[in-house]
């Protein structure tokens, strides 16, 4: 047992003896709101204010601006780069503060920024990224004044064509507090822990060099804080996150590498990556050069050869040998939920269902069109259907087989915001994976260059 | 275990200015010029690559700048003074069926021969027409080991042309007779150019990459001095078509022919006699035009027992010909291969299907829609670093398809199908499937968003017609 692990005081007969937990002091994050400004000179946009030469530095505009656009320093000839991104846009024309029209001299001019094309996608449209942005900046909605569709996407199908129909008002008046969004995971009544979530959401495995330090321990101390998880993605553990041992799954992937007796027994979810809803049936490969000393270090491999993640698990070809491999956890951590994260496949309802028998806590369905740090752009698009159909058929089936109530549910794929959680949860899921959308938090704007290393 | 198929590749520069979606980023008057300038920062090196093109550069009526995207000058410039804009030139390639993106894509693949590969999830539509309105599947459980084109195992995407025997006839000394078939190492063939884009100085360079690559180009049959002296080195990897009451070749050659192609017309069955005549050992395709008559045409030839392989045609677009509201071709297969498998003769005829294959995983979804295989020339063509302009004029072609030397041409397109045919093993292995022979209208390994959203909305909405 490594050094950092005890034995577990059996404060419930049903945990055996070789039941351990972590020695790390766990570290505890509070869950609350810091305005978190934007790390660029330029945040990016939806309106521009463009200042001509004929201003005469009176003052009036940063004078009314509510928004703190303008910005004139004192003892400095011209104004320094204004706050675009805070500016409400055309929304601003009808109240008293609107500085084009108040400028004396004319010189201000609103225009839409025509960079706002190239800013993110269909599935991520420029509204969805900036209105992202501002709720990971000031931790609300973004002021209906900036306009933002941010419900939906622009992608023509599956969440973008589904919408909810509020009532005018709430049928009944709920208080936020009244409001339940916990999410319980075990299900099996198997004498194991039982893991309940604040939030109905998770996050996505992403692994240790596709992603910076930075960004995993971000994601760690976010999960701690709303308590809930993160997941380290395939290829170990990473020794910055045992802090948060109590809050991160960690993955046994088709390479198990990295995984190590002492790794499983850190956490209370251990997560079997089968498939990876963006590359579905395809493996993992890592390129050589991104085989670093820690990296080789990590997944016990030699530097700078490069590492194929196989496709399927070679020693899984049944549901019994699916059920081999979760005893297998389960043996080695005597506390921990195991789940199951597959592709949809057109026959995605019966791996659900032999995941429920071989001894799943959770299924997690990723759907085709998930995230990832690098995929052949074939299979990002054509392979395993998207997560919107996985979803209804899943449910259904487990309702049919009477098992629905006995296994967590959890759909993962394109779920970028509150919306598509509360419509993944109607179509049939307990609760969802958010990867992307933590990225976004920080700033991706979606170039999808990320197998570049640079990006 | 025979040897793996495959194709010799090596990097084929662009001669072109390259053209990228994020146009040139203009920075106006006002730069501080600071000593630490974003635009050395640039992460991809952009900036300076494009300086030194400029300094190179002899012409000025080309865009150059291939940024990546990613905003990182645009958010750091001290100024606040670079913007990226849309490349206008990126904008006008091809057409609405042959987008930008696919436009670029394949001239990255006959540039490198490798499969494509970014980061971040799909970025594109749900669904949409054409071949986008379907996915392939793959099967998480029991399936054979597969492990993609790194993999130990041997995936064939080799296919047979030719007529199949429904059953075995065993003559009175334990002979069989069996017709003769075509084999070719991947379900594709090269068709000839549609006229809007029919450039004669690319059949010799169809014919080396049809030797090299081993697949079969078809070939009008007026254009046979393209065979020239090197009778025994070409013939193998060509298909003369035969258009109607156009005159046979010499027998010297037919007789050395594996596969023919003739237009279909009322002389059909006579004009396959009169080739069969000279050579037994010859597969002849009839070539079938998808337009309005043409599905069920090609059903009734399929009838014909001596009927060996029908290639049907949409336009270049995929789309039925002369159609107001036309079908789009891998429905048209799948109105032809469904009914020939509830007759039970599917197996004995092959169909070859073209028009509309733009990308690799059209080739596995038109398989899977029960095509045998599909042909291909847009893509080789673009492959060139083609515009797919409306007009096609080769004194103003932003090519320069006037000036490219043959060798160039010829590794781009096979670097073009080495990479296509990497991606077919890809979809191939996540789909468990080893043998392209079973690819061929695998329904079960297809996903037709039609069928998924009765399927899984239709009970939540009611039926999308009725919505
Ligand atoms: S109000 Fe007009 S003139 Fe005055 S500082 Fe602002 S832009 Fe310049
Ligand atoms: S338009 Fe309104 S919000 Fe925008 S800069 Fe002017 S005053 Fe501020
Ligand atoms: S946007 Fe990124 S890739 Fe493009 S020029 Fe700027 S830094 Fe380079
Ligand atoms: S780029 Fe050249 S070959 Fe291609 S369509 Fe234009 S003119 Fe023709």
């Amino acid at each position: 047992m490594a050094k950092s692990l005890v034995p577990e005081k059996i404060d419930n007969e049903n945990l055996p003896p070789n039941t351990v937990k972590t020695l790390v002091p766990q570290v505890k994050v509070e869950r609350v709101i810091k305005p978190a400004p934007p790390r660029y000179r330029n945040e990016l946009a939806k309106y521009i204010i463009r200042r001509s030469a004929d201003c005469i530095m009176c003052g009036k505009c940063v004078e009314v601006c509510p928004q703190g656009v303008h910005i004139m320093k004192e003892g400095y000839k011209y104004f320094a780069a204004p706050h675009q991104h805070t500016c409400i846009g055309p929304a601003c024309q009808k109240t008293d503060h609107y500085c084009v029209d108040l400028c004396p001299q004319k010189a201000l001019r609103m225009v839409e920024n025509p960079m706002m094309k190239l800013l993110g996608d269909y599935r991520w449209p420029a509204d969805l990224i900036l209105a992202t942005w501002k709720m990971a900046e000031t931790g609300e909605l973004p002021s209906p004044d900036y306009g933002y569709d941010y419900e939906c996407g622009a992608s023509e199908g599956g969440f973008d064509r589904l919408r909810f129909k509020f009532p005018e008002k709430p049928p009944v008046e709920l208080r936020e507090d009244e409001i339940d969004t916990s999410l319980e995971l075990n299900r099996r009544n198997d004498g194991r822990p039982q893991i309940k979530l604040d939030v109905p959401w998770y996050g996505g495995g992403m692994s240790f060099g596709s992603v910076s330090n930075v960004t995993q321990l971000s994601k760690a101390r976010a999960a701690t804080a709303f308590n809930t998880f993160t997941c380290t993605g395939e290829g170990g553990y990473m020794e910055r996150m045992q802090p948060y041992d109590d809050h991160t799954i960690t993955q046994v992937a088709t390479g198990l590498f990295g995984v190590r007796e002492e790794t499983i027994q850190r956490v209370r979810i251990v997560e079997f990556k089968y498939a990876q809803g963006a590359k579905p049936g395809l493996g993992g490969h890592l390129l050589a050069d991104k085989v670093t000393p820690a990296v080789a270090r990590m997944r016990e491999t030699v530097l700078g050869i490069s590492l194929f993640s196989p496709f399927p698990f070679h020693s899984v070809y049944s549901i019994e040998d699916h059920k081999k491999h979760m005893d297998w956890i389960k043996h080695i951590n005597r506390r921990t939920l195991v789940s199951a994260k597959v592709s949809t496949p057109i026959d995605v309802d019966m791996v659900a269902v032999g995941s429920y028998s071989a001894g799943a806590h959770i299924v997690h369905l990723d759907g085709g069109y998930g995230g990832t740090g690098a995929a052949p752009d074939i299979a990002k698009k054509n392979i395993a259907m998207p997560i919107e159909y996985a979803i209804i058929k899943v449910h259904d089936f487990l309702v049919r087989e009477g098992v629905r109530d006995k296994i967590t549910l959890i759909a993962s794929g394109g779920i970028r915001n509150a919306h598509d959680i509360a419509k993944a949860i109607a179509l049939g899921a307990d609760g969802v994976v958010v990867g992307t959308g933590e990225l976004v938090a920080l700033g991706c704007v979606r170039c999808s260059r990320c197998e570049s290393g640079r990006g | 275990m025979p040897d793996k198929y495959h194709i010799k590749t090596q990097p084929v520069p662009a001669r072109r200015p390259r053209i990228g979606k994020c146009g040139v980023v203009d920075w106006r008057e006002d730069c501080a010029n600071c000593h630490n300038c974003v635009k050395k920062a640039c992460v991809f090196d952009r900036y300076r690559q494009e300086a030194d093109y400029i300094r190179g550069l002899t012409e000025m009526d080309a865009f150059f700048f291939q940024c990546m995207g990613c905003f990182s000058c645009v958010q750091q410039c001290t100024k606040g003074l670079l913007a990226l804009s849309e490349n206008p030139v990126y904008e006008r390639l091809g057409n609405r069926y042959w987008t930008p993106a696919i436009i670029e894509t394949t001239w990255a693949q006959a540039e490198t021969a490798k499969i494509p590969v970014s980061g971040a999830g799909y970025r594109g539509k749900f669904s949409g027409p054409g071949f986008d309105s379907m996915w392939t599947d793959m099967s998480e459980i029991v399936r054979p080991t597969r492990d993609g084109i790194h993999g130990r195992e041997y995936i064939s995407t080799g296919v047979d042309i030719g007529r199949k025997l429904p059953v075995l006839h065993f003559s009175k000394d334990g002979q069989i007779k069996m017709p003769p078939l075509v084999d070719i190492p991947m379900p594709m063939m090269i068709d000839v150019l549609p006229k809007e884009y029919s450039l004669p100085q690319l059949l010799p360079v169809f014919k080396a990459v049809a030797a090299a690559t081993g697949i079969i180009m078809i070939a009008d049959s007026k254009d046979i001095g393209l065979l020239g002296n090197e009778l025994e080195q070409y013939l193998p990897n060509i298909a003369f078509y035969f258009a109607s009451g156009a005159p046979l070749l010499h027998k010297d050659i037919l007789r050395k022919t594996r596969l023919a192609e003739i237009s279909d017309d009322d002389k059909t069955d006579q004009r396959i006699k009169e080739l069969k005549n000279i050579n037994p050992d010859m597969v002849v395709a009839v070539r079938v035009t998808l337009d309005a008559a043409g599905v069920k045409r090609a059903i009734e030839l399929a009838h014909r027992p001596h009927m060996e392989a029908i290639h049907v045609v949409a336009d270049m677009n995929g789309d039925e010909i002369g159609a107001k509201n036309p079908r789009f071709v891998k429905d048209m297969v799948r109105q032809i291969h469904n009914p020939l498998v509830a007759d039970g003769i599917r197996n004995e005829v092959t169909l070859i299907a073209g028009g509309g294959i733009a990308l690799p995983e059209h080739m596995a979804k038109q398989l899977l829609c029960g095509a045998d295989l599909v042909t291909i020339n847009l893509p080789l063509l673009i492959a060139l670093e083609c515009h797919l302009c409306r007009v096609c004029d080769v004194s103003r072609c932003p090519a320069r398809l006037d000036e490219m030397d043959e060798k160039y041409a010829v590794g781009r397109m096979i670097n073009l199908i080495a990479a296509w045919h990497d991606q077919l093993i890809e979809v191939m292995g996540a789909m468990g499937i080893r043998d392209a022979r079973r690819l061929r209208g695998e329904a079960g390994r297809a996903l037709f968003f039609e069928e998924l959203e009765e399927a899984t909305f239709g009970k939540i909405f009611g039926s999308r017609k009725n919505r």
